[in-house]
């Protein structure tokens, strides 16, 4: 089994996070893993991008190829869209609906309306949940919470138990907000 | 005892150094090269190994200590994004003539399609232009695997070794086997032959005899070694694929060796140019697969001669620039692409941007203020996350070079007349290379006005440790500007009346006069904060 993610968002907005939690779930499952990661000048509000495949098998490339991912999972509504050609036919994408609008004009309406016409999407609106429950810094967590039933090649279990590692330096505190918004999010992802 | 753990190529190929027993790495950050030099720094931080891994001020100094610590007995490290190795080139190239002692390897990490650059040169180049044995790993695991194997064969060869990574593997992350165990510093006799040291033209011609006869040899070392890979497919369709670093990765991806292609893996140059020979000889043409600059596509064009049926980037199988990836390799390949949705209208780009509340904020909103009365002049920009000055709202800067470029470009234009000429400059790009430009400047006192926006780091590729905090005002006054002409000012929107009247005033100034606007960058502020939220978190925990 194969899983190909395209991961998205602006930076600062904590994909880097996401890959980290899934790459330690990966490895602790004995799963092949590569991930391309963007660092330097686009990490300042710029689109990010991040490619994460996991496999039983050996993986060669560390790029996916168009038409060929399993999921876009992204942090951002038009940064959903921009990976759309990665995205296979049965692909399904995982957003926030929550538009960050550090550029002017942003195209709120065209990207909704875009957004509203995929068939398969799991969209969220990060800003007034995370607000809601008080977590203002788990917004990337609850997105891969949402995810999480669908990742298929790792269970909903083995990316908590990424979640309580990677987050476990961070003291006991963080690691409960991080369960807790990852709870959040695959409740949304279960409706 | 081997153990896995989950590391950027970069990380890899550092934890591969440590193993390799270095007694120090020398560096200047630059994207994609930075993470190198940052996992040693957590190393020795937290392995207590007493190895030298603070930043060096640029790619030059780097190099050359580097050098040093060879010529004393010990391996060392010397890593680089792709345009230091413009800046370390005379120590580079010169290395070759004087040969090693410790081991020496030079990373270089080329950045295909510019994602943080500003251009896309293959360092390839620099290891065939100096004569010495250039290496490229396709994995992580390789990158980890090879920086050891280069330190050994930079011994056996007693020549500098270059090692070439590029973005894609440089930043992605793999699972890596890697020793339990670190390895200790190792130590071998200081040199001792000023015969091979001292590059008198006397000795440099016998240095530079000797290092081309060994070209022969070189190559066939290059052919030989493990990392060479040939896969032959069970049933053949004729046709052979050379593919190098990343590129081998796309082919196998495409699953070029089930189709039929033989598949040729170069992962050491110069050129095995028999190896290759044979090779080619066993196909009836070849698809040439390299990230970067058609490097070896032109030297297997000149081994298998004008005839012999050779595809590659020069014959726009394969983009002629930027960085290949695996759809580039499928069209070359000829296969049918997966049917791929389009970007929905609207979506428009999302260009980087400074940070809300960045003191280079101030300092281009205070610029463009006082400029407008002065429409003849123009302002040469520098390297550093103010470069994102060009890009609106303030489309500040009228040019962007190379590192340092800005003080000598306003000093040149001052010299032909035009005014005002101002330059900008960030703190560590200062000390990197614009201090001797400055000086350039103050022995003709030429009409320049300076500006140094200091926010103490390194910021553009994370904020590393910049070279002269807490001393600018002192090397200003040292090359000879004038002390009533070394102005600071702190770039809060409360001081802009200020720093406006700064500014004018140093612009009618006629000589050179340096404005040093200074405020902490506001991601080095917010990690420190981050840091001391955790430390508490961890004590109230306890």
């Amino acid at each position: 089994m194969k899983k190909d993610i395209i991961l998205s968002g602006v930076g600062g907005q904590g994909i880097l996070s996401i890959a980290t939690i899934i790459g330690d779930a990966a490895t602790r499952a004995g799963l092949h893993l590569k991930q391309a990661e963007v660092h330097g000048m686009s990490q300042r509000g710029g689109e990010v991008e991040s490619c994460l495949r996991l496999s039983d098998t050996e993986i060669f490339s560390d790029l996916v190829q168009q038409g060929c991912a399993d999921m876009i999972l992204s942090m951002e509504p038009m940064e959903a869209l921009r990976y759309l050609p990665f995205l296979h036919e049965g692909g399904y994408v995982v957003t926030s609906s929550s538009p960050f609008r550090n550029i002017d004009p942003y195209p709120e309406v065209q990207v909704l309306d875009a957004l509203g016409a995929l068939d398969r999407v799991i969209d969220l609106d990060l800003d007034r949940i995370t607000r809601e429950h008080a977590i203002p810094k788990s917004a990337n967590v609850v997105l891969l919470g949402a995810a999480a039933s669908r990742i298929g090649i790792l269970s909903p279990e083995q990316i908590e138990e990424g979640i309580r590692n990677i987050f476990a330096p961070k003291g006991a505190q963080v690691v409960e907000m991080n369960l807790k918004a990852f709870e959040i999010g695959r409740e949304y992802g279960r409706q | 005892m081997t153990r896995i753990k989950l590391l950027l190529g970069d990380e890899a190929l550092a934890e591969g150094a440590l193993q390799a027993g270095i007694g120090g790495v020398y560096a200047y950050p630059g994207t994609p090269s930075t993470e190198i030099t940052e996992y040693i720094q957590h190393a020795a931080k937290t392995g207590g190994e007493k190895l030298h891994c603070t930043w060096s001020s640029n790619e030059k100094t780097a190099m050359e200590a580097a050098l040093g610590m060879s010529y004393a007995g010990c391996r060392s490290l010397v890593c680089m994004k792709h345009v230091g190795m413009n800046v370390a080139a005379d120590a580079f190239v010169n290395a070759a003539m004087t040969g090693v002692n410790g081991g020496l390897v030079v990373v270089a990490a080329d950045d295909p399609s510019m994602h943080s650059s500003q251009n896309e040169q293959d360092s390839r180049f620099y290891g065939k232009f100096a004569m010495i044995p250039t290496l490229e790993p396709s994995t992580q695991q390789e990158a980890y695997e090879m920086i050891q194997y280069a330190f050994e064969l930079s011994e056996e060869e007693h020549l500098p070794v270059l090692l070439r990574l590029t973005t894609r593997l440089a930043h992605s992350r793999a699972a890596v086997a890697v020793r339990a165990e670190r390895a200790e510093i190792r130590r071998r006799e200081v040199a001792d032959d000023p015969r091979s040291w001292v590059l008198l033209p006397a000795n440099a011609r016998r240095k530079n005899q000797a290092l081309t006869a060994r070209q022969p040899h070189l190559e066939r070392r290059a052919g030989e070694t493990s990392f060479l890979r040939e896969l032959v497919p069970e049933r053949g369709n004729g046709k052979g694929i050379v593919a190098c670093g990343t590129g081998y990765n796309y082919v196998m991806e495409n699953r070029a060796l089930e189709e039929g292609y033989r598949i040729l893996k170069i992962s050491q140059y110069p050129v095995p140019a028999e190896k290759v020979r044979v090779f080619a000889s066993r196909c009836r043409e070849l698809l040439v697969v390299e990230d970067g600059q058609p490097f070896l596509e032109e030297q297997l064009r000149a081994i298998l001669g004008g005839d012999y049926p050779l595809k590659g980037r020069l014959t726009a199988d394969l983009p002629r620039t930027g960085e290949l990836n695996p759809d580039h390799v499928a069209t070359a390949l000829g296969h049918e692409k997966a049917p791929a949705r389009k970007v929905p209208e609207g979506v428009v780009p999302r260009p980087p941007a400074l940070c809300q509340g960045c003191g280079h904020r101030d300092v281009y909103i205070a610029l463009n203020r006082v400029l407008a009365d002065y429409p003849a002049a123009r302002v040469f920009a520098d390297i550093g996350c103010y470069t994102l000055g060009a890009l609106p709202p303030f489309c500040a800067i009228d040019s962007c070079v190379d590192m340092g470029a800005s003080i000598t470009m306003a000093k040149g234009a001052a010299d032909a007349g035009l005014r005002p000429a101002v330059a900008v400059i960030g703190d560590s790009t200062f000390t990197h290379s614009g201090m001797t430009g400055l000086l350039d400047a103050v022995n003709d006192r030429s009409n320049i006005t300076v500006v140094i926006s200091d926010n103490l780091t390194t910021a553009m590729t994370g904020g590393q440790d910049s070279a002269g905090t807490n001393k600018f005002e002192a090397i200003c006054l040292a090359l000879g500007v004038e002390k009533e002409h070394v102005r600071v000012v702190v770039p809060v929107p409360k001081n802009m009346e200020q720093i406006t009247r700064t500014i004018r005033e140093e612009i009618e100034y006629e000589g050179v006069s340096v404005i040093i606007p200074r405020r902490e960058c506001m991601q080095t502020l917010a990690r420190k904060k981050r840091v001391e939220q955790s430390k508490r978190n961890e004590e109230a925990t306890k």
